[in-house]
């Protein structure tokens, strides 16, 4: 008996020392400098900014690899809920949804655009088993694509679906076999530039904070003041625990 | 693409193949094989002496392969030894450099040398054999040819603490993997506090069925007749996990169904539909409650052919665990993160990441522990 006890207390003790080790790691912290916001009001699900996306990231053309979709949820009168996203809506959605439903079916539909949510406790980071995806010091998180292994671990622990594996059609070969993923065009907003979605955007659906906007335009203090005071913000999943960067509005809580 | 209602468009592809259900199946064998061995020097179980060194090579044949399925499937193979040199201390799956090299080192390759060191010095000295083997032994003995009493004494000790040592190891190598799926909070078919629990035990069912086939097919094939009492002995305790694993796995999906939290209705279409022939009907019922049942009745009613029974048992059940750890890693990946849908997963026969691929691995531990066991014996000297 006493043997038994001696081995389960060397487990536990094992066990505790590795858990304490994770939850420290995994705590350390950056500064946020930016913010994403999209208003699902203003979106026409036109798909330009999937395409813009593919072209400024050089992400493969093929539907099943995305940095950026758009989601069209679509709610029936008796309460059922319909979502599609035919080709990430790459360049619009071909069929109308009234082509689809019976338009006095329908009680609402609406677009939901997609992307990395850049979250504050980044699930993805803390999988990562080289530390070839990590967060910057302004918040953004990037792959390293010469350190990644191709483990696909964190596209695993990825609540949103925003990752996928660089295929060997995509035309960056050194990218091949690596995690990818929505950078927010990191090499744009660096040098002050907004994400190429946005800058495509026909609607100001959305729209790109710069947090620390002091030698920026002013204009983005207004627009961040302007986006706080606005009812019925909200993030995906927040029940992940993940702290997202990207706030919505005029989503209801069904979209996830 | 086949997919059936709303699955986000990046999670056409499924991500971990086949081979990461090989890689846990796998390494549940180690432990559970380790188990097996720990049986008789921790806790004394003299029956199973017959399978002792069997199990330990048995184990070690099975450690060497487990990272092939995972090298094999990273998008940079290449790069895999990153894992130990610059791991990610956050992420539960940069322990596997560290776990893998104590145990392999630590663990198992220490008690096989001091378990068979005295054995190697005399097959050192030996004159019979050929040239090669002969080498091979002077080498093993790593220089120590001390063969007196106090000697064979303090290997004795020494294997009996790196058995207390490995049992820990060999319970955290597996559940340590199970708590690579368990902690993904994003997947509800995963993200559970038993999962690394479950993992172990069905581990340990997995592994005293593969030693238990092993030994009977092994004797077999040196046309031996395998020792009824140690058989019957390992079929006990694999009834004894069995009924552990099993408890675990009710309490789990009843939690689940209980609990019915957002995405119970998709696990539950998950379970009838998407996976019922490999949940249901390999999983649970030919590859657990048949062989428990199985092993019940040989115990019940003593029939003649009770050896060969119980070795039926042990190849369902081995069926049966990868037949779980399918249903885990593929079943999670199908189950789509929207709680909308589900992405499908078909494996190709042939090229990379196919069933060809993980057949072979499979095979290879099999071909391993032949040499292994050419080399040392596990079998008792038999008079």
């Amino acid at each position: 008996m006493k043997r038994r006890k001696f081995l389960l207390s060397i487990l536990g003790l094992g066990v505790a020392a590795a858990g304490l080790q994770l939850k420290v790691k995994s705590s350390k912290s950056t500064k946020p400098a930016y913010l994403f916001f999209v208003d699902v009001t203003k979106c026409i699900g036109c798909g330009r900014c999937v395409i813009a996306c593919k072209i400024e990231n050089d992400v493969p053309l093929e539907p099943i690899y995305f940095r950026t979709w758009i989601e069209r949820y679509t709610w029936l009168k008796d309460g059922e809920l319909k979502v599609d996203s035919p080709n990430g809506g790459f360049g619009g959605f071909e069929t109308e949804i009234t082509e689809i439903l019976e338009k006095d079916e329908i009680e609402k539909s609406y677009f939901v655009p997609k992307l990395c949510n850049q979250c504050e406790e980044p699930p993805c980071v803390q999988v990562c088993p080289v530390g070839a995806t990590f967060k910057t010091e302004d918040g953004v998180v990037l792959v390293d694509e010469k350190y990644c292994i191709g483990c696909r671990y964190c596209i695993q622990a990825c609540p949103y679906g925003a990752r996928y594996i660089y295929p060997s059609s995509g035309p960056v070969k050194s990218r091949v076999g690596t995690a990818d993923k929505c950078t927010w065009c990191y090499h744009r907003i660096r040098k002050g530039l907004e994400p190429a979605c946005v800058k495509v955007c026909p609607t100001g659906a959305r729209q790109f904070i710069f947090l620390d906007s002091e030698d920026q335009d002013s204009a983005y203090k207004t627009k961040l003041q302007k986006i706080k005071q606005l009812k019925g913000l909200r993030t995906l999943k927040p029940e992940m625990g993940t702290k997202p960067k990207v706030l919505y509005y005029g989503i209801d809580s069904d979209v996830r | 693409m086949n997919f059936e209602g709303f699955i986000y468009p990046n999670e056409a592809e499924i991500y971990w193949s086949v081979l990461i259900a090989v890689y846990p199946y796998i390494t549940g064998l180690v432990a559970g094989a380790f188990i097996v061995a720990s049986l008789l020097r921790v806790f004394n179980v003299a029956k199973l002496r017959p399978v002792y060194r069997l199990s330990l090579l048995t184990a070690l044949a099975f450690l060497l392969t487990a990272p092939l399925p995972l090298v094999a499937h990273l998008g940079h193979p290449e790069r895999a030894f990153e894992i130990m040199f610059t791991p990610h201390s956050s992420s539960a799956m940069a322990g596997f450099g560290f776990i893998y090299a104590w145990y392999l080192l630590v663990v198992l390759l220490l008690e096989i040398y001091y378990d068979y060191r005295k054995d190697i010095v005399s097959w050192a000295s030996r004159v019979s054999q050929s040239v090669i083997k002969g080498f091979i032994y002077r080498i093993l003995t790593l220089g120590d040819r001390d063969v007196s009493e106090e000697a064979v004494e303090s290997d004795e000790k020494v294997v009996y603490w790196i058995t207390v040592i490995g049992l820990p190891s060999a319970a955290f190598l597996h559940g340590y993997v199970g708590f690579i799926f368990g902690s993904v909070k994003a997947n509800p078919w995963w993200s559970s506090p038993l999962t690394p629990i479950i993992f172990l035990f069905s581990a340990m069912v997995s592994g005293i069925a593969l030693v238990m086939m092993i030994y009977v097919f092994g004797s077999k094939l040196r046309g031996k007749k395998p020792d009824a009492a140690c058989v019957d002995t390992l079929a006990s305790y694999l009834l004894y996990s069995y009924i552990l694993d099993l408890s675990l796995e009710f309490v789990e999906l009843t939690h689940i169904f209980y609990a019915a939290e957002e995405g119970t209705e998709l696990i539950a279409r998950l379970i009838v539909d998407k996976l019922f022939l490999t949940f249901v009907g390999i999983q649970m019922v030919a590859g657990a409650l048949i062989p428990i049942l199985l092993i019940v009745l040989t115990k019940l009613f003593k029939p003649k052919m009770q050896t060969a029974i119980f070795t039926l048992a042990s190849i369902l059940t081995l069926i049966g665990v990868f037949a779980m750890r399918w249903n885990v890693v593929i079943g999670g990946q199908i189950l789509s993160k929207t709680l909308r849908g589900f992405s499908s997963y078909s494996m190709p026969v042939f090229g990379a990441e196919s069933l060809t691929l993980a057949l072979g691995i499979l095979a290879l531990p099999f071909v391993i522990l032949y040499i292994l066991s050419w080399l040392l014996p596990p079998w008792e000297a038999e008079s």
